[in-house]
């Protein structure tokens, strides 16, 4: 009996909902804060590990050229962003990048690969910039390619391209949490009012 | 099994799925006019044409490409790769040639999408092959004599 107890008591409690998950914080861990705003601020924080992710910063460049790997250094073969944000004609992103991510035949790592794989647009830039201005980009029609914040979180929590950045194939760090916990965190930063940091 | 087009005809080749499409080319269908040269999507020896458009094919699984049509260096044709073709032994471009059919054939696809295209239409569709040669002058006068030659 007791030990049925102590199971049932380790059933009960843990593994807790809201253990982190890869680095990144679930919903349930800013409970604890009281005030609806700074819970907005504070979940806010948290997905700025992910948006902060080389995983999607490399994809949101501010330049023409995209980055590449942990450390960001600028795209080989020096690509171009093209007008579609796809590449150059002649040497558009599928030149190079097929649909699914490919082990090198000869050596260690990887080729990314999704469909579509393409550079966001210039005005999603997110390089350099810091949590208030990539706040405030995320809620700008203008700057979000004219998305109501119900849509930032489909694309944040469904888009196939966005889930690729915890899937990135050999050679690349996954981005933190998984694209629920993402999901989860947007979805809650908008449930309190999609409050923005000072700083 | 895959099942592709290459060159217009039709092949079935049975290999795994994830074999470099490029092993597959010359080893298997043996059109070795496209050439291995880095096996990580670097250079662009390796350059052929699926579905019309340009691809490095050491970075390509055969399996992915059931279904599609692949044009080589062999069997390339239209108007634009006869331009580059006659440009480039005008102009006399390749050096050691390891590079060279990965460079037609993305010359060719630049110009079937650019006919008249300025030098830095050039430098962007052409980054990523590379010359150890250092051709590229002459890669660049070629494409713009090929250009001029089907304006004419």
């Amino acid at each position: 009996m007791k030990r049925l107890i102590l199971a049932l008591g380790l059933t009960l409690t843990g593994p807790a909902l809201a253990d982190t998950v890869n680095g990144l914080k679930t919903v349930d861990e800013f409970s604890a804060i009281e005030s609806e705003s700074e819970r907005s601020v504070a979940v806010f924080q948290e997905m700025m590990k992910v948006i902060e992710s080389p995983r999607c910063l490399n994809c949101h460049p501010r330049g023409d050229s995209p980055l590449q790997g942990d450390d960001m250094h600028v795209h080989m073969p020096p690509v171009q962003r093209g007008a579609a944000d796809f590449g150059a004609p002649g040497m558009y992103c599928t030149t190079c990048h097929g649909s699914q991510n490919v082990a090198f035949a000869t050596g260690a790592g990887s080729i990314p690969g999704h469909t579509p794989w393409q550079l966001a647009p210039i005005e999603m830039a997110w390089v350099g910039k810091t949590a208030p201005e990539i706040c405030d980009q995320l809620k700008d029609p203008a700057r979000n390619g004219d998305r109501s914040l119900a849509e930032i979180h489909e694309h944040m929590a469904e888009d196939g391209l966005v889930g690729w950045g915890w899937e990135p194939g050999k050679g690349r760090t996954p981005a933190p949490g998984n694209q629920q916990v993402l999901g989860e965190l947007v979805q809650a930063w908008i449930d309190t009012g999609a409050m923005c940091p000072e700083s | 099994m895959t099942t592709f087009t290459i060159n217009g005809k039709d092949v079935t080749v049975d290999v795994e799925a994830d074999t470099p499409l490029l092993w597959v080319v010359r080893d298997e269908l043996r059109l070795t006019g496209s050439k291995f040269g880095c096996g990580v999507a670097q250079c662009g020896a390796c350059t052929m044409m699926v579905d019309g458009m340009p691809r490095r094919t050491c970075v390509t699984p055969v399996g992915t490409v059931d279904g599609s049509s692949i044009e080589t260096i062999e069997g390339l044709e239209g108007p634009e790769v006869a331009a580059i073709t006659a440009a480039w032994e005008g102009l006399d471009v390749p050096q050691c040639g390891w590079c060279q059919s990965g460079q037609i054939v993305s010359a060719t696809a630049l110009l079937r999408e650019i006919p008249k295209p300025t030098d830095d239409d050039i430098d962007a569709a052409m980054a990523g092959n590379v010359c150890r040669c250092a051709t590229y002058v002459r890669i660049r006068q070629a494409i713009h004599d090929a250009a001029d030659s089907m304006e004419g």
